[in-house]
């Protein structure tokens, strides 16, 4: 799979793929996107870059094995529904702040983690299909 | 609040037990030192409350809680996990020095202990049985210590079997029970407790429930995996499998017995059971020569005689199971740390095989002979006070010579066993022993000591914890304020006469102990008809009726799988709507119109798909159906699934282009005709199938209450604009999160089985 072209145009479609996926994520509240889109957005960028450059490259881009990054989004989806249980509400209800008109809430916590799931999975079945 | 603290405190410090463990730091005793100290400062007697109910939200569309209460019997337990995990942390911190994963040990110790705490402090019964449940996951692990060892896995899974399938009938039986009363709170069904009891469903309830608490309880004929669990290292068994987690099953049953005790299947199953194990585990106990099963076999006579003591209504009653059950935990745990530390010193436990230790090992014989004095019944120790009571109590129940003959038995038994324990393996001539035995250090003789000592100072000093500790749980069993003072000596009562009859008896045996061992090791029935081979039948049937299905549907061909499934699914779908009064067909004017232009595109490319002569040109019109479907959704207003399902196939293309560059460019369709044709109906009747299902869907009038709810309620309760997210990450959050596990488990589970395959190939290939 080490095409040339597909090495030229990654090293765009990378960038380009894990910003839109992060804006996507981000406005996903209130327009079309959220955290499963987002994730599927940017394991597509990931993959267009690692598939010309093997698993070696994968790992260096990614600093951690994608299941890590799994766990990571698993435990960030759990941790987003605990402070409801400090707030004597049931688990997963979402809090919301509203410092200076920022919008914050446990939400955002929450769709971060199904991003970061959704990513950890895609990259962890890929990674053993590339080559070495 | 600071109840829930307790119970969280244990759990979010198992990775501070992992740190300090893993180096075999002493200090890892800390952690249950705290949470002792924390209980104990609840204690009336130090000022502390006694009593003390908390409440948090959980599941309150189910009446679910997480509700914590604390009172005289969870109080005691608490104590009793902390106080013997702290004996046992110190312990295990120099026993298992040098051993692998100990980090692992530790954590996995610590979550045990607050599953146990957070069992005995639940007051909601669906909480109790997360916790129950969790301590049968943590009890797996720890069995499971040295999984390379065959029988530590055997153990292990037995372990596990055993008590999550008496789980499951007790989570039943906790639903009904719920259902029953009202509520699942246990302090509200106490209180309620004629209403329950006299339910037609109260006899359902009490079986499931007591088939539950007997698995965990080790009762026979479920005692076995509580013997073979002595695989795990010594301060396991002393911890979960004689001092606390074999206890849950009899704490529930203490919990609910002022509601079921009047009620004759309660009785009958109690003392039936009870006394049946105590029998059963006092022949296992005298077969043994390995001192940690002859241990075991006494436990599982302990854990009989509390069940019959639960089952057997009365004031007496509910103070002889506190009593025995303070004594037991005390001198058990103190003599499982012993035979670990003889273990540890002369490489054996064979107690046939050892003998004059207390030449060598002068401590550890003085803490043995406090220990097994206790468990023998002895006065001036506690023990002769509990076993007292349990004969006084034994003399109340109905058919009283029968069960007073069985606590007889059991009791001698226990004379023995502290007979092989302390006198045969420290006195006597010096045999020769694989290692050259000294006492070992402070941290292992530490814990023993202080669980030795305490048996003869509340012995002697019987208001310490008269007061304090057994009255109040002995109040809580009972459901009713007890009033009894614990004294060692009562007179010439006839419980002092059977104490003498029982030590009689179990010296008279103990001297005679080697030819008894014998004559019952001779009846092979035991090894060959017992319930230890009736699981192994069990567990082979299962196995050779798994390879038996395999056989029959695992093909191993794709194809194959799909044509199954996907056949089964059209058949049973035609089956319903035909058993259902067939096909309802919407009126047409109503279907919404879609661009014709999209049909024909959508039309084309699922026949390209089939006409496809190789993968690149199947994989490229496979996706142009996926995104001909996405235009769909798009036009049709729905622009959020359209973004996703354009997302999905352009990274099924990424994906298939990484595959296919592993697979032949061309593959040959070795299909027959006649398979083809098979295919074709297959597909066909798969896709009739599934329109007349939309047709008929479109048919049902819409109903719009969901939509309309989730359209008002999207911006004023979870600020958000996008519906499709809204739900998604708050409205049905609880979906997300099991739906983004599922993918994280499917995405581990094929990188196993993919990286399994490639490791098989990877001689086959250069």
């Amino acid at each position: 799979m080490n095409s040339l072209i597909l090495r030229t145009t990654s090293r765009a479609v990378l960038p380009a793929a894990l910003l839109f996926s992060v804006y996507v994520l981000l406005r996903g509240h209130n327009e079309p996107g959220g955290g499963f889109v987002g994730g599927l957005i940017a394991a597509a960028g990931i993959a267009v870059h690692a598939l010309p450059r093997g698993r070696d490259a994968l790992m260096a881009l990614l600093r951690m094995s994608p299941k890590t990054i799994i766990g990571i989004g698993l435990v960030l989806g759990l941790a987003a529904g605990l402070p409801a249980l400090l707030m004597a509400e049931p688990f997963l209800t979402h809090q919301w702040a509203f410092p200076g008109g920022v919008a914050l809430s446990t939400t955002l916590v929450f769709d971060v983690g199904v991003y970061l799931a959704v990513v950890g999975s895609v990259l962890t079945f890929l990674s053993y299909y590339l080559e070495n | 609040m600071i109840l829930f603290a307790l119970v969280a405190f244990s759990f979010a410090l198992a990775p501070i037990a992992g740190w300090l463990g893993g180096r075999s730091s002493p200090l890892v005793a800390a952690i249950p030192a705290l949470l002792f100290a924390g209980f104990a400062a609840m204690l009336p007697a130090f000022g502390g409350p006694g009593e003390l109910g908390e409440t948090h939200r959980w599941i309150p569309s189910l009446g679910i809680e997480a509700s914590l209460r604390l009172d005289g019997l969870s109080l005691l337990f608490a104590l009793l996990i902390s106080g013997i995990g702290t004996a046992v942390f110190l312990y295990a911190s120099s026993y298992l020095k040098g051993y692998e994963r100990l980090a692992r040990f530790y954590v996995v110790l610590t979550l045990f202990m607050g599953s146990m705490i957070g069992a005995v402090l639940a007051d909601d019964l669906v909480l109790l049985v997360v916790f129950w449940e969790l301590t049968s996951l943590t009890s797996f692990l720890l069995i499971g210590f040295s999984p390379e060892e065959a029988a530590s896995r055997r153990s292990a899974q037995q372990g596990f079997l055993v008590t999550v399938a008496g789980g499951l009938a007790m989570l039943a039986g906790v639903i009904l029970l719920g259902n029953v009363a009202g509520t699942y709170s246990i302090s509200g069904i106490v209180e309620r407790g004629e209403m329950v009891a006299a339910h037609p469903l109260a006899p359902a309830i009490v079986a499931l429930i007591a088939a539950g608490a007997f698995a965990k309880s080790a009762q026979a004929p479920l005692h076995s995996w509580l013997a073979n669990a002595m695989v795990a290292p010594t301060p396991v068994s002393a911890f979960l499998h004689s001092a606390t987690m074999v206890k849950l099953g009899v704490y529930l049953l203490a919990r609910l017995s002022p509601v079921f005790e009047g009620s004759a299947l309660w009785v009958t199953l109690l003392t039936g059971f009870g006394a049946a194990t105590m029998l059963v585990g006092a022949v296992l106990a005298l077969r043994a020569t390995d001192l940690k099963r002859v241990l075991a076999y006494s436990t599982i006579v302990s854990l009989g005689t509390l069940v019959l003591l639960i089952g057997i209504p009365g004031e007496t009653s509910s103070m002889a199971v506190v009593t025995f059950l303070i004594v037991h935990a005390l001198y058990k745990a103190c003599l499982f740390l012993v035979a670990g530390i003889v273990d540890h010193e002369t490489g054996t436990r064979d107690s046939s095989a050892l003998g004059g230790l207390r030449h060598t090992m002068p401590v550890t014989a003085a803490v043995a002979l406090l220990g097994a004095l206790s468990m023998a019944g002895l006065p001036p120790f506690i023990g002769f006070a509990a076993k007292e009571l349990v004969y006084e109590t034994s003399l109340t129940a109905s058919a009283s010579w029968l069960v007073v003959g069985v606590a007889l038995i059991a009791n001698a038994v226990m004379v023995v066993v502290a007979g092989i324990v302390a006198i045969r393996c420290f006195t006597g001539d010096m045999t020769s022993t694989p290692r050259t035995p000294h006492d070992p250090d402070a941290a292992m003789l530490g814990g023993p000591i202080v669980l030795a000592l305490l048996g003869v100072v509340f012995g002697v000093a019987p208001w310490l914890v008269g007061a304090n500790l057994i009255l109040p749980a002995a109040s809580a069993i009972a459901g009713e304020p007890v009033d009894y003072t614990l004294s060692l000596w009562h007179g010439f009562t006839p419980m002092l006469a059977l104490s003498l009859a029982t030590f009689i008896l179990g010296i008279a045996v103990f001297r005679r102990w080697d030819g008894v061992r014998a004559a019952l090791g001779r009846i092979r029935q035991i090894d060959e008809w017992g319930p230890d081979r009736f699981y192994d039948r069990i567990m082979d049937g299962l196995q050779s009726l798994a390879r038996r299905q395999t056989r029959l549907i695992q093909s191993g061909s794709l194809r194959g799988y799909v044509g199954y499934t996907l056949s089964v699914t059209a058949i049973a779908i035609t089956a319903s709507f035909l058993l259902r009064g067939g096909v309802a067909l919407p009126s047409f004017t109503e279907i919404l119109q879609p661009d014709l232009a999209l049909v024909v595109l959508l039309a084309v490319s699922a026949l390209a798909v089939t006409g496809a002569r190789n993968f690149v040109s199947g994989i490229a019109a496979a996706g142009m159906v996926g995104f001909t479907v996405a235009l769909v959704f798009l036009f049709q207003g729905a622009p959020d699934l359209a973004f996703t399902q354009f997302s999905v196939e352009a990274l099924a293309i990424v994906i298939l282009l990484a595959i296919v560059g592993r697979l032949p460019f061309r593959e040959r369709d070795y299909r027959t005709r006649r398979e083809r044709l098979r295919d074709g109906i297959i597909a066909a009747g798969t896709g009739l199938t599934a329109t007349l299902v939309l047709l008929s869907v479109l048919a049902q009038p819409f109903d719009g209450r969901l939509s309309d709810f989730f359209r008002e309620a999207s911006v004023p309760e979870a600020h958000g604009r996008n519906l499709v997210n809204v739900i998604i990450v708050d409205f049905r959050a609880l979906d997300t999160l099991g739906e983004i596990t599922v993918l994280a488990l499917a995405a581990i589970a094929a990188a196993a089985v993919i990286s399994g395959l490639r490791r098989a190939t990877k001689g086959t290939r250069p």
